[in-house]
């Protein structure tokens, strides 16, 4: 699609700039999709109905609730640092929308098609952490800045479990490129990396660890995105709201679109690392470019309704404990995983 | 102060002590509480609650106001729990002015009092788990209490403040499904409670929350003057409706629930908290039990013309689902009373909350708070 | 380490059967009521907004006097001998003009206390409670049917009676002390 496009227009800033949009011209109308989601399943969960005057059934709820965020008054308190105030919502939302560079959405787009493409989802992923630790020192209010330590604390532990589950992936990929890595799992669905990917049936041995693994990457990610259980930046029931509480209007909607941004790339990494990206589960049936985007954003929403769905469901953890699951549960799990797919690429 | 040193050796990372305001506005405070909070780091290191903030004078305004009068007052104090609050100082009263209840009068309130001990305690549990961050039972709990809330309004009227005890008797009959509805109310929150058991009892990360948390020895505990689920949970089995056995709950067949520390030590936020589940059951027992003979006969019989005790003083205590709840009633023969004064199991409950709250982190804190449900209306008066 | 393994198999297991809970919830009858298209069913005693039926007033005062918040303000005027004012529902003589019957329900705490004494029945609650004002003062409520001039007049008719009957009664008995004076 990028050659289409280059030569269609030609290869100048414009080309770049209609690629560059591309993402975001997704992720508007998935912002909504998934709030009015996260809004319904939350009320089903709970026995309500959930938003019902806006629209049929309500589902005009999220853009109400974005021009009410656009109409309210834009709040800067009296002793806030100013600048990092303001401009931490817009640091943590490019953050996450770098992301969208080297997500594959189809076999035919890929923003940037780089070879080092997780290398760079890491990089850009810790990117969120700036921006929080920004907003929450800012705005010089001590649950702000509770939520932000808290939230850094948490962010950069379980990087590290969740880096070692890509790598493990990569070790067994033998690439960092996330749409060579799609193009592997091509085929019926037991050729995912979940399953073991392509090959003989000494993938068998693997399978054991492709699913802790995923399982391991998925748990990280939760706890990377700030989802229940592990909200505790922003627990309501200590902190208020963390690291934004002092945000109001379009300011504070950048802080809640960089959140559900943030939920579909982690799903999105998922699906290309472990649920074979853009391909059709049933090999070359609804294969093809379209048909691959429409593959593409299903598994990932799915994951991210899995991520509302346990968001309603449990507990939140404690400091201490967060730190527990990613030290001395995660991160040897995922170093056991990573040896064994390593193991495996070497004999096989 | 032994405490703070042990804080400090343990962890020897020692920064700047931070000062934090939690409430009177603030999600998880139960109302307008506000806690002066030390903090260091994560760790509390001080706890000062600040109370008052809903004072609206009950004592002295009962001191203005006929003894039926004083009846809508008292509702207000803990107000999820109205009943309970009602028929400890209607008790009271008759007990001032020497009248025997009816026994049809007597069950019906046994029925209602428990009813309303199970609305309290979903709260209770509902909102602790809110605390732990489990939004969904709240909700659940919210729904069934919904249930028994209509069985009041259908009665007396009201659905939260009810009015419906007077001395000597009661407002309003019972209106002729209330047998029904106790039963189907009874049903549901059974349903309801082995759901939440599933769904957060017993998950682990509610157990790794809460057990070891807080824990109240206790003899700190009866040193404090603490009661109900807050002292059962610690192991005393101190239930004024065995230890005094009032009114008619010598006829029923219920246990008494202390926590046994089954997943912690015991006294810890999770046996005080599963003692508020069993108690719903044990409730349901004796609505079970109590709905099937309720003896006829006329509630508005023993009612006196005019409520004039003679002079006198009088405490009467009930156990309210928070705990010991006392009245101390002093009469100077008028139409009004000298004195009330209200002992609230709220108020003595949380003062305690300094002393087991010390060296746990912020998070436990809230969790701490939750397990003691408090409320204000209660603590304030 | 079997404790390690036992614990992160409970944390997943006990974390699945809560998913298993809320995923059954997600096909079960919602309870919302959509207040204002559907509503509630109110039981007809529920306690809620007072009515009081002045033509059977006999203006006693008893419900005021039970009020704990005096949300209840009733003054009244005596009728003359002459007129006849009729009778309640209930078979009662009314003897007073009832020219002020307020309630204030931004103080009213729906207690129900008025209620019982009153021997007429004639204040009673009823179940709407949809009434709230952007006004505090549009929630005093007035029940008396008599206009304000119609109550002047009541009152100076009754002053000029009073009046009349005192004179009378000064002239009949001219050595009056001061007490009985006042009684008349």
């Amino acid at each position: 699609m990028e050659k289409f496009l280059v030569d269609l227009i030609g290869d100048n800033l414009i080309t770049i700039l209609i690629i560059c949009v591309i993402p975001l011209l997704f992720l508007l109308p998935y912002a909504l999709v998934a709030i009015l989601a996260e809004l319904k399943i939350s009320a089903w969960i709970q026995d309500r109905l959930g938003p019902m005057r806006t629209g049929p059934w309500g589902i005009l709820q999220p853009i109400a609730e974005v021009v009410k965020l656009l109409q309210k008054e834009d709040i800067t308190p009296a002793n806030a640092s100013k600048l990092l105030f303001n401009i931490a919502p817009y640091v943590i939302f490019t953050g996450s929308y770098a992301a969208f560079a080297v997500i594959p959405f189809s076999s035919s787009f890929v923003p940037s098609n780089i070879n080092i493409g997780i290398f760079y989802l890491l990089a850009v992923s810790a990117f969120a952490v700036v921006g929080i630790l920004m907003g929450g020192w800012a705005s010089n209010n001590k649950y702000s800045l509770y939520g932000a330590i808290r939230s850094v604390a948490q962010i950069i532990s379980y990087e590290i479990p969740g880096a070692i589950a890509l790598l493990a992936i990569v070790t067994f990929a033998g690439t960092m490129n996330l749409q060579l890595i799609n193009q592997m799992q091509s085929g019926w669905f037991w050729n995912w990396f979940i399953f073991g990917g392509p090959g003989s049936a000494y993938k068998l041995f693997i399978i054991p660890f492709m699913i802790p693994l995923a399982l391991t990457y998925f748990i990280a990610t939760l706890a990377e995105t700030n989802r229940t259980p592990f909200d505790i930046p922003e627990a309501e029931s200590e902190l208020v709201s963390g690291y934004h509480t002092e945000y109001s209007g379009m300011k504070f909607a950048m802080f809640f679109f960089a959140e559900y941004s943030n939920m579909f790339i982690v799903a999105a990494i998922l699906t290309t690392l472990f649920l074979g990206g853009w391909n059709s589960p049933f090999n070359n049936f609804m294969q093809g470019p379209w048909w691959g985007a429409f593959w593409f954003i299903t598994k990932s929403f799915f994951v991210v309704l899995l991520q509302i769905w346990i968001r309603w469901t449990v507990p939140r953890l404690r400091v201490d404990q967060l730190m527990y699951l990613s030290w001395k549960v995660l991160l040897p799990i995922s170093i056991v995983c990573f040896f064994a797919l390593g193991l495996y690429r070497m004999l096989v | 102060m032994s405490e703070l040193r042990t804080i400090e050796t343990e962890y020897s990372l020692l920064t700047d002590r931070l000062r934090v305001n939690v409430g009177p506005q603030h999600p998880s405070t139960h109302g307008v509480l506000r806690l002066e909070v030390v903090l260091d780091g994560e760790i509390v290191v001080d706890v000062i609650p600040h109370i008052g903030y809903l004072h609206r004078c009950f004592e002295k305004h009962a001191e203005a106001m006929t003894y039926p009068q004083v009846v809508p007052y008292v509702d207000r104090m803990d107000y999820i729990s109205s009943m309970n609050n009602e028929w400890s100082y209607v008790m009271g009263v008759e007990k001032l002015m020497d009248i025997k209840v009816p026994e049809r009068v007597e069950f019906i309130r046994v029925i209602m009092a428990e009813l309303n001990r199970i609305a309290n305690h979903q709260i209770a549990v509902a909102t602790f788990g809110l605390d732990a961050g489990a939004f969904t039972p709240f909700l659940y709990f919210f729904r069934d209490r919904e249930m028994i809330l209509s069985i009041f309004e259908k009665t007396c009227g009201g659905r939260l403040l009810y009015n419906y005890f007077t001395v000597g008797g009661l407002n309003y009959d019972i209106y002729p499904t209330f047998v029904d509805d106790c039963l189907a109310v009874v049903k549901k929150v059974r349903e309801t409670n082995a759901e939440v058991m599933e769904l957060l009892i017993k998950n682990k990360i509610f157990i790794d929350r809460t057990a070891n948390i807080g824990i109240l020895p206790a003899d700190v505990g009866i040193n404090f003057g603490c009661s109900g689920p807050m002292l059962r949970g610690s192991g005393v089995p101190f239930d004024l409706r065995r230890v005094d056995n009032y009114s008619v709950y010598e006829k029923f067949d219920f246990e008494v629930c202390v926590g046994k520390g089954e997943v912690g030590s015991l006294g810890d936020c999770w046996d005080r908290n599963i003692v508020r589940m069993r108690e719903m059951e044990e409730s349901c027992k004796i609505i079970e039990q109590a709905v099937k003979n309720i003896p006829d006969g006329d509630v508005k019989a023993a009612i006196p013309k005019r409520v004039k005790p003679p002079v006198g003083e009088v405490y009467c205590r009930t156990e309210t689902p928070k705990g010991e709840l006392g009245y101390y009633i002093v009469s100077d023969g008028g139409l009004k009373p000298y004195r009330v004064k209200g002992r609230a199991p709220s108020f003595v409950n949380l003062s305690v909350l300094p002393e087991i709250s010390k060296g746990y982190m912020f998070a436990d804190l809230i969790l701490i708070l939750g397990s003691v449900d408090i409320v204000l209306g209660e603590v304030d008066r | 380490m079997k404790k390690y393994f036992y614990n992160i198999w409970l944390g997943l297991y006990t974390t699945l059967v809560g998913m298993k809970i809320t995923f059954s919830h997600i096909f079960q009858k919602k309870v919302t009521i959509q207040y204002p298209d559907e509503r509630y069913p109110i039981p007809d005693n529920a306690r809620n907004r007072l009515y009081v039926n002045i033509d059977d007033c006999i203006g006693c005062n008893q419900c005021s006097n039970a009020c704990p918040v005096n949300c209840i303000t009733i003054e009244t005027v005596k009728s003359l001998p002459t007129e006849d004012l009729g009778t309640t529902s209930t078979g009662q003589k009314k003897r007073l003009w009832v020219t002020k019957f307020d309630i204030d329900f931004a103080k009213c705490c729906f207690c129900g206390l008025c209620t019982f004494p009153c021997p007429t029945e004639c204040i009673k609650m009823t179940t709407f409670f949809e009434y709230s004002e952007y006004n505090r003062n549009n929630l005093l409520y007035s029940f008396v049917n008599l206009t304000p001039e119609e109550i002047q007049a009541k009152k100076d008719q009754l002053a000029a009676y009073e009046k009349e009957a005192a004179e009378k009664k000064a002239a009949a008995k001219p050595a009056v002390d001061g007490e009985t004076n006042k009684n008349s």
